[in-house]
């Protein structure tokens, strides 16, 4: 089975208790100390043979939409707010829904300022795959 | 095959019958050679694909009911095998595709490489990618192989296709930096043209440091702090003595200054002993030849280095606000001028428009660490 795993931008909505420190704002150390758990993360999987993809987005974007016939796009944007964007994700291809969630959980154990696992919620969500017309469960 | 496939555009056949008839004959190829090898194979494969290509055309003309109007096989002219070459790369980066698919094109068609290398190396499904090249054979199959096109159009393709292999280096995927050198050098052997020279060159001096520019995971290393020692000394003089050879000629353009500005860094010891100065100067060429905001940007960087961080501001201060990486580039000079708020604040902004993960995650530990000195 087919699982993305996103990742918000400070951790999502609604989601209080993560540490929102700017990464910026760490020490030189606990900034490679995280990027390097992330790494390790993702050559984990690929040897492991579940790594699908890996993909980060930029915080610049904007909304658009369709404004009627003959008339150009409404944009809402560059964001004012980046609290619900999604900031990246990584496409697992597991066995089960409960490995998925093991490491999505792991993936949030990363660690951030002064080494404390930073608890970001990360959304999973199960792709759309089964063959059509067949019972799928996310077992 | 790209040269047979040239020789076809220049008899008059269009780009995608030419293809097509010379993939015909590479199958006959194959299945007659084991037995009677050729003793000219590149003879024998245009006079198949020539034969191919005159069957389908009549056949085609014929469902239509019109006269072939082919001329029969012209006699070989000295030196044509490489105009045909040129003529191709010409067709491939023509000014009317878009540049996506003219690189596409010229990687297929001139580099040779199949449709799945190609997309694996952009991270395109193959179907996309096929596609693409086919909508571009489609675009350009009503032009005739024999107008000379714009050398600038293909130099700025080639120098595209190396800049996307620049960053990654996945070791799945096709090498498109090799790739793009690959296919200059076949040019450069076609043609005494002093730009050609410049581009290879560039490429060459900037793909000698590749190994030193990223660390472990795909870290990224700035010039100054890389390992001069992993610098490749034999791509370095390769890419000095063309680069020499080019300036000889004295008809100065951007990929040899490019290139003069990448031979000066090569040539310095250490980060330390790089001649900034000299390297300013031939930012004033560059600037003189582009005018390019890109090119002023990094000009300030070098002035900075030369005449001191304030100076370095001040030749800041002509860029626009909206040139990618003049946060970074800011963030480096306020540092340097010892205003470190103002460089943190700077780093973390250049973070947050980064164009690549490495990049942001670089800038991201400089915003880190400079904060630390606060």
């Amino acid at each position: 089975m087919r699982y993305l795993i996103l990742k918000h931008y400070q951790g999502g909505p609604g989601h209080p208790g993560m540490d929102y420190t700017p990464m910026d704002q760490w020490k030189p150390e606990e900034v490679d100390a995280h990027m390097q758990y992330m790494s390790d993360f993702a050559s984990r999987l690929q040897d492991t043979g579940e790594f699908v993809d890996s993909q980060a987005l930029s915080a610049e974007g904007a909304f658009v939409r369709f404004d009627g016939e003959g008339k150009p796009p409404v944009t809402d944007g560059p964001f004012a707010e980046t609290k619900d964007l999604i900031a990246g994700w990584m496409i697992i291809d597991v066995e089960s829904w409960d490995r998925a969630l093991e490491l999505a959980g792991e993936l949030s154990a990363a660690p951030g300022a002064g080494g404390r696992p930073i608890h970001e919620w990360l959304e999973v969500r199960p792709f759309l795959t089964g063959a059509p017309g067949k019972f799928v469960d996310h077992g | 095959m790209p040269a047979v496939i040239a020789v076809l555009g220049r008899r008059g056949a269009d780009f995608a019958s030419a293809e097509d008839a010379v993939q015909e004959a590479l199958i006959r190829a194959l299945e007659t050679w084991e037995d009677d090898p050729p003793r000219d194979p590149k003879g024998w494969l245009v006079a198949v694909a020539w034969r191919k290509f005159l069957d389908a055309t009549r056949s085609d003309t014929s469902r239509r009911g019109r006269e072939v109007a082919v001329d029969a096989e012209p006699p070989p002219e000295p030196g044509a095998a490489t105009d045909d070459t040129l003529r191709l790369y010409f067709l491939c980066a023509h000014p009317t595709l878009p540049s996506s698919a003219a690189a596409a094109l010229t990687l297929r068609a001139v580099g040779g490489l199949t449709t799945r290398q190609i997309a694996a190396a952009y991270l395109v499904p193959e179907a996309t990618m096929a596609q693409r090249i086919s909508r571009a054979k489609k675009k350009i199959t009503g032009l005739p192989l024999d107008q000379p096109g714009d050398l600038a159009t293909v130099l700025r393709v080639l120098y595209l296709v190396f800049n996307e292999g620049y960053g990654g280096d996945s070791p799945d995927h096709t090498d498109l930096a090799a790739e793009a050198i690959r296919v200059t050098r076949q040019l450069a052997a076609l043609t005494d043209e002093p730009e050609v020279a410049g581009l290879l060159a560039l490429m060459l001096l900037h793909h000698a440091r590749r190994d030193s520019r990223t660390g472990p995971h795909g870290r990224l290393i700035p010039l100054a702090e890389q390992d001069r020692s992993r610098w490749d000394t034999a791509l370095i003089a390769e890419g000095v003595g063309i680069l020499q050879a080019a300036l000889a000629r004295d008809r100065l353009g951007e990929y040899q200054a490019q290139a003069a500005i990448a031979a000066l860094h090569a040539d310095a010891p250490s980060a330390a002993e790089t001649d900034w100065v000299q390297i300013v100067g031939w930012y004033d060429e560059l600037l003189a030849i582009t005018d390019s905001p890109v090119v002023r940007l990094n000009r300030a960087v070098a002035v900075g280095e030369a005449d001191g961080a304030g100076a370095g501001l001040a030749a800041l201060a002509a860029v626009g606000p909206d040139v990618p990486r003049r946060a970074a580039v800011a963030a480096h000079l306020h540092e340097r001028a010892g205003d470190l708020a103002q460089a943190a604040r700077l780093y973390a902004e250049a973070a947050g428009v980064a164009a690549s993960v490495p990049e942001r995650d670089h800038l991201t530990r400089e915003a880190a660490r400079v904060r630390q000195l606060l």
